[in-house]
């Protein structure tokens, strides 16, 4: 959406945690993830043949209900899964070429917070109740970067100025319960930008705030991957929130991917199910009286993955084929508008020409 | 380990944001559109009201809040302030004993005889003692049976449990921080083994284990019974401290430092345990109490440490066989450990009370 001329300063170094990177592999790309937890009553695929592409500048919204398994992709990028139970059991998740899930965990620890950063749906349990803000802000100054404790407090209030807390200066000793929702993500962005990462995911970001706040987040978060060129993924389950932001959009259902593309097209050529389904449970603006509704019944137990298309039981345009056969994620044919989308449904070409 | 799924799912229940509870696709998304729309206009305004209500968002409590709250508890607590006067009382006894006896003269008529307290000539069996032995202006408790001047050796006595009491706490925490931190931490084969061996160690009973093993030393002093006292009473801190860190390494906010690059040491260091440590620092209050208990039992029991040490369950012990004729010998040292094992107890208490209301 924003057309970026600056590239974070992270892309201008040869090795990163000391491996030669690839200079023509995207910035991001994420293949075949698969992802699995190991409960009581039974395996979860928590992901399954994940797979995106983030490039710098760029805007991914990761799309789906609660319990799409979205966070589980994030997690997999930063290398944090809860393990057990989870474990990474297939795919890729390369940065700039390099295949994180092969790096040792000292190699993988330079990473996180570095290149690749992430800022979390409630920035009041992600803070630390007992440090000040400007103290955590600065600690990761210190831990990264080995910058003495005045130089540190200096960066902080120079990043707390650039996520617009005002008076930043007297608010660098005040603890996170002193701040409003809005003002501790901001301190939240503020640590996770702290590093000029090249890579930053936002997990719900503005899902624990009011609706005005919302808006105020999203736009610094536009504003700053603007000016500082990262590649952000969005990680949401509300459309609403990313149409505007959004360069590119992935939508998932039940561990997997359903349909990827720009998001404009997705938006107003979708070509599978669900993605109908999420926009018409949406209320229109534009449309007086519009359809509003709800995609019936409810996310399936990843412990009982539904058959075929793990989404039949709940589509209006299921068949026998749905039951028996997992659809692949392909580039659905002839009628489609644009060649950059991919969607895993065997209807994708009928429901395009029904609409 | 069922008390590790225990805490775990509590944590669950408590960290889950009701946020997403609501999280249905589409739901208020278009409203959203609409404010976002607005904010285009009114940024300034709606940044206004969100900074007014930063201020009263004080009622949001975390651990420092949380300190400050105890305090505001604490301080208007009398027997908080009275706990606090009897340990402070106690521990000066215990470090500065001359606080408590440079204004005293027990014996005015032979100063060479303070050096000692004690004569032999002044034992309360003795016929010679001042007002025969019993307590006295000038004898404020009286005599024993050596002759000893009892005021002089109950504050001398303080050193001893005291210092048992903090040592053996002080040991135990230190234990309790290192593997209780490392078991709940990295949980599996670390956790399987320390649990394991705190479980068997838990069950030995603390003063049983010390009769045994102190029966068969032969030079009982205070070092002795504090290692003794220790080797036995760290389990229970460790398993609060292991419960702890299971507890708090579930927190979002470890979860975003790890996330944000931080190391093992740094989580456990930095953030696990100064969130978690609240409930050790009440218990080790309370656990100071107990200690200087069981080291008055131990002594009772005469395993504890040996004469010519001074300690007041030396002296308890020492006055078994004469409580109805001598009661001084009783109720003086007595009085002492149960007033320090009192203030104590009371301060851990109050600590409870103020810092960790759940535990009432
Ligand atoms: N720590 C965990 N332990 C067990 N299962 C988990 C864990 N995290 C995620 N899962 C499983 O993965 C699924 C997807 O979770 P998540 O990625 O958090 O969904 P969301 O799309 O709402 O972010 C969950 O429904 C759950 O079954
Ligand atoms: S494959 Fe069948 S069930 Fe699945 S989304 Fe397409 S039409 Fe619906
Ligand atoms: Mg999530």
């Amino acid at each position: 959406m924003t057309t970026t001329t600056s590239v974070p300063s992270k892309l201008s170094a040869s090795t990163v945690a000391g491996h030669d990177v690839d200079p023509d592999a995207p910035l991001l790309q994420v293949e075949d993830l698969r992802v699995e937890f190991t409960m009581p009553t039974g395996t979860v695929v928590a992901n399954d043949r994940v797979n995106y592409q983030l490039d710098a500048g760029e805007t991914l919204a990761i799309l789906g209900e609660s319990g799409s398994g979205k966070s589980v992709s994030a997690q997999a990028v930063m290398g944090i899964i809860d393990s057990p139970p989870g474990a990474i059991t297939g795919g890729a998740v390369r940065y700039r070429g390099i295949d994180l899930l092969q790096l040792p965990e000292k190699d993988r620890r330079k990473v996180r917070g570095d290149h690749i950063s992430i800022i979390f749906q409630d920035a009041l349990t992600a803070l630390n109740p007992v440090y000040t803000v400007g103290f955590q802000i600065a600690e990761m100054l210190r831990v990264h970067r080995g910058t003495s404790k005045s130089e540190a407090r200096k960066v902080a209030v120079d990043l707390m100025d650039r996520v617009k807390i005002p008076s930043a200066r007297e608010r660098l000793d005040a603890y996170p319960h002193e701040f409003s929702g809005g003002m501790r993500q901001r301190v939240m962005i503020a640590m996770s930008l702290a590093l000029d990462p090249a890579v930053l995911i936002a997990d719900e970001p503005t899902t624990a705030l009011d609706v005005t706040v919302q808006a105020q987040v999203m736009d610094l978060l536009a504003e700053l991957q603007a000016e500082t060129g990262m590649g952000l993924i969005l990680i949401t389950h509300d459309l609403g929130v990313v149409a505007e932001v959004a360069d590119r959009v992935a939508v998932m259902y039940a561990g997997r991917i359903v349909e990827t593309g720009e998001i404009d097209d997705v938006y107003h050529t979708p070509t599978h199910p669900y993605t109908i389904g999420l926009m018409e449970s949406l209320p229109q603006l534009d449309v007086k009286g519009g359809r509003l509704r709800p995609i019936p019944g409810s996310p399936p137990d990843l412990t009982r993955r539904p058959s075929g298309c793990a989404f039949h039981p709940r589509c209006r345009f299921a068949q026998q084929v749905c039951v028996d056969k997992d659809p692949e994620l392909r580039i659905p044919a002839a009628s489609m508008v644009d060649d950059d989308r991919l969607a895993a449904c065997h209807f994708s070409e009928e429901i395009v020409d029904a609409q | 380990m069922s008390d590790h799924l225990d805490t775990k799912h509590e944590n669950r229940d408590e960290t889950d944001d009701p946020a997403t509870g609501e999280e249905a696709v589409g739901g208020t998304g278009g409203h959203r559109k609409v404010e976002h729309a607005r904010t285009g206009e009114h940024g300034e305004l709606v940044r206004d009201i969100e900074l007014a209500d930063a201020s009263g968002a004080e009622e949001v409590g975390g651990p420092t809040s949380l300190w400050a709250d105890g305090w505001r508890v604490l301080k208007h607590k009398p027997l908080f302030w009275l706990a606090l006067f009897l340990i402070l009382a106690m521990v000066v006894m215990a470090v500065f004993p001359q606080a408590y006896l440079w204004f005293y003269n027990p014996f005015p008529d032979n100063p060479e005889q303070a050096k000692t307290f004690c004569t032999l000539s002044n034992s309360v069996q003795s016929p010679n003692a001042p007002n025969g032995g019993r307590p006295s202006s000038t004898n404020w408790f009286g005599f024993d049976i050596q002759g000893c001047d009892l005021y002089v050796r109950t504050i001398l006595g303080a050193r001893i449990s005291i210092f048992i009491g903090v040592i053996v706490t002080l040991a135990s925490v230190i234990i309790a921080l290192v593997f209780g931190t490392l078991a709940g931490y990295f949980g599996r084969s670390i956790d399987a083994v320390i649990a394991r061996i705190t479980d068997i160690w838990f069950a030995i009973p603390t003063i049983l284990g010390g009769i045994v093993l102190l029966s068969v030393l032969r030079d009982r002093g205070m070092v002795e019974v504090a290692f003794v006292l220790t080797l036995f009473g760290w389990p229970s801190m460790l398993r609060l401290m292991r419960s702890q860190v299971i507890a708090g390494k579930e927190q979002d906010y470890v979860t975003a430092s790890r996330s944000l690059g931080a190391n093992d040491f740094r989580l456990m260091v930095r953030h696990i345990i100064p969130n978690g440590i609240t409930p050790v620092i009440v218990y080790a209050t309370i656990f100071i109490g107990v200690i200087i208990s069981a080291e008055a039992a131990l002594s009772f029991l005469g395993v504890g440490v040996a004469l010519p040490n001074i300690s007041w369950g030396l002296m308890i012990s020492g006055a078994q066989d004469r409580i109805l004729q001598i009661p001084q010998l009783l109720f003086f040292p007595g009085m002492a450990l149960a007033i320090t094992v009192f203030g104590f107890m009371v301060m851990g208490d109050m600590l409870r009370d103020a810092f960790d209301p759940k535990g009432r």
